[in-house]
């Protein structure tokens, strides 16, 4: 009696494990941020995941599709976690997303080392881009470094001199400052590191009105950057002391800030307003299905997507056949949002990036919008440290 | 470093100041009364700012949405004590801080559920917009400059009710003796809940101010929290005069530390050196302070009469 029970419970449980050989699901793991006040940026990557899912009519490269998402609380420990269970207990073939570096650096070689698939979304560590570089591991967004960049180059094209740079004090705050005077070589006349998280800048506004520069470099994501934008247009600044910003105003904070953001300089690799069939195709579902506008978050998630879906089709549905994936995905065969991009050999997209502008359309409503190319197929800093060939 | 630069930082101080004693008035009442750590004061700072913004959207006018969003606040505030924390009030405080944390999260996805999670967009009103001259050469924020001038009114307006009114009196007595005023008669429960709701109120007005500066989304009630904590602890647990003190300190310090210390010490030390520890330095300054008066004071700087 025990023998029988033990071997049907055996038979049960290797059933279960068995999972995705000879799938006809594809199943995909999805980890962002979806509580807490980051959870917006989440929601937006959630919705364009879904999006793109109802433009591949519910399958992935013609199978069907379930998608497992996951919350990391911008916490890396957690984002290990739900890798962790998606991978054992899910059983997925890609996981995708991740809003935050640190959460990436955790994640991503979890995923690899277990030989699944890792489609970043958001996050681009300059350590994945270089030595740990990984055959598995995709990005369809961008370095880091990049965004700085290509507003250091604009800035000194621009001849502009005299520059007071802000940022939170932590990794990232310091990275972005770096990677701007890695192109910005005209003087910075202050640098200036604030509390990470902190709320109120009139202190350091009142120093930077006091120091008279000639235009203001910031890097202020989320709730701060909604801070910062108030309070410099309050201090009688806007118009008088332009501001240039990385990461600070975007679809998710423009509802907030309206009026404050109005003259905004920002450097990305991707706008609504970008002129290509499938960015437009994006842009006016999202607007009518989720009534506002769609942020690069988003629209580097739906790309994840299309990503997938390229790379499933090229194999025809054999999802073991990992190889033939890898070699689907560096050809980017797929309608991107940004229009057509090559991958370098470290698995980042070489890409263009864009001057925007905030300005005021016609019907009152803000928006950013392209006001010319910084960057042209524009390769990340770190590719030369991949040891990857292809 | 010129006067009107320093002048300028001052009020910056005094500003933040404000905002801190409004939150840590309603704090250190119901921690020093009631014996209530409450994690979820910040909670009400949030709804303070979610409703005002919500009942100036719907009337059209800041004023008349910050006068119903106070009373509101207040409603909110006895709510919370009526239903969740009477009966806490007897256990120790590890179960208040869980069940208050509890709260927390409670109000955030309940805001997140109604406004939704990305910020929400509040402005300053028009006739506070613009600058006021203080000195000549001198430009401060109009709005800035009315944050000071309630803050002080309330100041004002709380010492007089604290010192000079029968409730105040009661208020006092609990602080000092909680066993002894239910001894004489006095309806504990509802004095608890009066305290409660005047601690609400206060927070909602410094969420309702604060909103045309910051930003207005689920969780803004816990960025300010922690200094508010570092201002009751300074300024003594149950004391008013003391949260007055601790606040204007702890606002002065943060304030005048992020500003000027980095100069200053590129006077005493090699500026790459200055540039890496000043903004470390500042923002721990409020922390060292509190550590300092905790090794002085361990009561605060103005401890209620009678507590030991």
């Amino acid at each position: 009696m025990h023998t029988i029970a033990r071997a049907a419970l055996v038979g049960f449980l290797s059933a279960l494990a068995a999972g995705p050989a000879g799938a006809e699901t594809v199943k995909i793991g999805f980890i962002t941020t979806l509580s807490g006040p980051q959870g917006a940026i989440g929601e937006h990557m959630k919705s364009s995941v879904e999006l793109a899912l109802d433009h591949l009519g519910r399958k992935i490269g013609g199978l069907d599709v379930e998608v497992v998402y996951g919350d990391d609380q911008v916490k890396p420990d957690v984002g290990k976690q739900l890798a962790d269970e998606m991978l054992k207990k899910h059983r997925v073939h890609f996981v995708a997303g991740v809003i935050w570096s640190n959460v990436m650096l955790a994640v991503a070689p979890t995923v690899t080392g277990a030989g699944t698939f890792m489609i970043g979304t958001n996050a681009g560590p300059h350590e994945l881009a270089g030595k740990m570089c990984h055959e598995l591991f995709f990005t369809t967004s961008w370095q880091n470094d990049q965004t700085p960049e290509a507003m250091g180059k604009y800035m000194q094209d621009q001849n502009l001199t005299d520059v007071y740079a802000m940022a939170p004090n932590y990794a990232a705050g310091k990275d972005m400052i770096s990677g701007f005077k890695r192109y910005f070589k005209n003087k910075v006349m202050g640098e200036v590191f604030t509390k990470l998280g902190q709320q109120d800048y009139q202190a350091e506004i009142s120093q930077l009105r006091a120091a008279t520069p000639k235009a203001v470099f910031v890097f202020y994501p989320g709730g701060m950057g909604i801070q910062f934008l108030k309070q410099y247009e309050q201090a009688g600044l806007r118009g008088q002391i332009p501001l240039y910003s990385v990461y600070t105003v975007d679809e998710i904070s423009l509802p907030a800030v309206k009026g404050a953001a109005l003259g905004q300089f920002e450097t990305r690799y991707w706008s609504p307003d970008l002129k290509n069939e499938a960015n437009q195709k994006y842009v006016a579902d999202f607007r009518k299905k989720y009534g506002k506008a769609p942020v690069f978050y988003g629209a580097q998630s739906y790309d994840g997507i299309m990503l997938i879906d390229s790379a499933v089709r090229a194999v025809k549905g054999d999802l073991t056949n990992k190889k033939g994936m890898i070699a689907a995905m560096r050809q980017a065969d797929y309608k991107s949002t940004r229009g057509p991009y090559k991958y370098n050999v470290n698995h980042f997209p070489i890409q263009n990036f864009y001057l925007l502008k905030a300005v005021q359309a016609p019907d009152g409503d803000f928006a950013m919008q392209i006001q010319k190319t910084v960057f042209e197929n524009y390769k990340d800093s770190y590719a030369a440290e991949c040891p990857m060939k292809w | 470093m010129n006067a009107a630069l320093v002048l300028e930082q001052t009020l910056n101080g005094l500003q933040y100041g404000v905002m801190l004693f409004l939150m840590a008035a309603g704090l250190t009442l119901v921690f020093g009364i009631m014996n209530l750590v409450n994690l979820a004061h910040g909670s009400l700072y949030m709804v303070g700012a979610y409703l005002a913004t919500a009942f100036a959207r719907w009337s059209g006018s800041f004023v008349l949405g910050a006068v119903l969003a106070l009373p509101a606040t207040l409603l909110v505030g006895v709510a919370v004590e009526v239903i969740a924390l009477r009966t806490l009030y007897e256990r120790d405080h590890l179960d208040q801080v869980l069940a208050t944390f509890g709260l927390i999260l409670f109000f955030n996805e309940l805001i997140a559920i109604l406004w939704g999670r990305a910020a929400i967009y509040t402005s300053v009103p028009p006739f506070l917009g613009g600058h006021v001259r203080v000195l000549p050469g001198v430009p401060y924020p109009t709005y800035r400059a009315a944050i000071i001038v309630v803050g002080v009114a309330v100041a004002i307006l709380l010492w007089a009710l604290v010192t000079r009114t029968r409730l105040g009196m009661l208020i006092r007595a609990g602080a000092s003796n909680r066993t002894m005023v239910s001894a004489l008669g006095v309806n504990i429960r509802l004095l608890y809940t009066l305290v409660f709701g005047l601690g609400a109120a206060l927070a909602g007005l410094a969420g309702l101010m604060a909103g045309p500066i910051y930003s207005v989304q689920p969780g803004m009630g816990e960025e300010i929290l922690i200094q508010v904590f570092v201002v009751i602890v300074i300024g003594g647990i149950g004391s008013i005069r003391g949260a007055v003190v601790g606040a204007v300190v702890v606002g002065m310090v943060d304030t005048l530390g992020r500003a000027f210390l980095k100069p200053f010490l590129s006077t005493v030390v090699s500026a790459p050196a200055a540039d890496k520890a000043g903004p470390a330095l500042a923002s721990m300054l409020i922390y060292l302070l509190m550590a300092a008066v905790l090794f002085f004071r361990p009561e605060g700087l103005f401890p209620a009469r009678g507590r030991s």
